[in-house]
Order: C-alpha cells, then structure tokens, then sequence
C-alpha cells in the first residue's frame, strides 16, 4: 500500500467499515509512515474544528436576520393569507 | 390562524431559524430565501394551528428546506467530474510512485482563544475556495454527520461517487489549511 491509496482509505474510513483486511494494511501502513498518520489526525481536527465553526454560527446571538428580509417575509404572508 | 400570532413566530423564530441556516448553507442570501421558504409552507400547511412547540414545527420543515439547496448545488455533478477526481485531479497531492509530493505536517487546532479564531478564519477561507458541491457535501457529512445512505439518497449519488468526492473535499480543505495556517 502506498500513501495514495492509504490517505483514500483513512478518508473512507470515515464513511463506512473497512474491510478486517483493508484495516490491517492501513494499520501497517501508518505504523511506518508519519506522514498518513498525521493525515488521519488532520481529518479528525478538521471535523472537530468545523463543528465548532458551525456551532459558533448557530449559537451566536449576535447573528440576526436583516430587518428588510423580515419586512419582506412578513408581506409575503400576509398577502398568502389575505 | 392569525396574522397576528404569525409576526409573533416570526419574529420570535425567524432568528434562531435564519442561524440554524447560515451554519448548514453558509450563504446568507440562501439562509434567508430558505427562512422564507420555510414561513410560507408553514402557514399553508394545514396542521399551522395545531403546533404547540412551533420551533421544533419549524426547524423541522427548515431542515427539509436546506436538502432540497443542497441537493441543488450538488446536483451539477457530472460523470467526468467524477473520473477525473478519482484519479487525475490527485496528482497534485501525490507523486508518479504514489508518495505525498507535500507530506502533511504536525499541527492541531490551537487552545489560545485568539489564535484558535484565526484558525478558524482560515478554515472559513479555505472552505470557501473549495468548489460549492465538494463543500456542501463535506458540511453535510463531516459537520451535520448525516448519514451516508441519507446523502446518496438525497443526492442521488452512488456511495462510491461520495467517497470519492468527500476525499477530494477533505484532502483539499487540509491542505489549503496547513499551507495557510502554518505559513500565517
């Protein structure tokens, strides 16, 4: 297995179970190469730290929709209504 | 059903709901079309009255309102798109004898409270340069963890296509990152 096919593996693994033999090849692939070990743990910390930027978004009050957008949305209904 | 307690929901809702938006879609003019969107199949819907957690009512046709953009975005997938993702497009990243030509290098998100909020600029930089199916796919998957099944269904798109396009969005969100983050 060479790094190519390893980085498509850990990315895969993310996504569905790898295969007991897929597991092993990829276990001693990264047990020798830093590189595709470091790729994995970036995958993680790029979930993480997405997840926090989302979290962010939604959680911060701060955040409020235009008022124009308001106005416009309220019209729309009214004239759905009326 | 009144007007009335119609601009109570909004205005008690449409914040909340104009987030949970802009967090999935990230474009604010797309957060606000789906807010609406989402109002205005609220009070056609003939179950408007009968909501007593009106929130939860709403998210929920919300959600169902951010797919169908989704879906949008993602549906320009085209087969030669695919197939040079698969293979060509990764030169880039990976030598002729298959090696990293860049191998990745050791960092992690920072504990500093004001470093970690330029990571995450970077971060919303680099998300942005990456084409919007790719990202909308990778937010779906690695940011909202739906599941797989649920995107190729939603997508339609086979899960072999979505592995492959979600290592394509992750391997070039993780290297704009590392390039920006460890250069910056």
């Amino acid at each position: 297995m060479d790094c190519k096919q390893a980085s498509q593996l850990i990315s895969q693994s993310l996504d569905r179970s790898l295969s007991l033999r897929e597991r092993i090849a990829l276990r001693f692939h990264t047990y020798i190469c830093e590189a595709c070990r470091r790729f994995g743990q970036h995958l993680n910390t790029l979930r993480v730290a997405l997840k926090r930027m989302s979290a962010n978004v939604e959680n911060d009050t701060n955040i409020t929709m235009p008022s124009e957008t308001k106005t416009r949305i309220a019209k729309s209904i009214e004239s759905i209504v009326d | 059903m009144t007007t009335a307690n119609i601009h109570d929901w909004l205005s008690e809702h449409s914040d909340y709901l104009y987030r949970f938006a802009l967090a999935r879609l990230r474009d604010p003019h797309q957060a606000e079309d789906v807010v609406q969107e989402t109002f205005i199949a609220a009070i056609k819907s003939p179950s408007f009255a009968e909501q007593s957690s009106p929130r939860t009512w709403l998210t929920g046709i919300l959600k169902h309102k951010i797919i169908d953009v989704m879906r949008k975005s993602v549906r320009e997938i085209t087969a030669s798109d695919l197939m040079s993702e698969e293979d060509g497009n990764m030169d880039d990243f990976f030598d002729e004898t298959g090696h990293w030509m860049d191998a990745p290098q050791a960092w992690e998100i920072p504990d500093n409270a004001l470093e970690q909020k330029q990571f995450l600029i970077i971060l919303q930089n680099c998300m942005d340069k990456l084409p919007t199916k790719l990202a909308t796919l990778f937010l779906m998957r690695d940011v909202h963890d739906t599941d797989n099944e649920e995107i190729c269904k939603e997508l339609n798109i086979t899960t072999t296509n979505a592995w492959v396009m979600l290592y394509r969005a992750r391997m070039g969100i993780r290297k704009c990152l590392e390039i920006n983050w460890i250069g910056a």
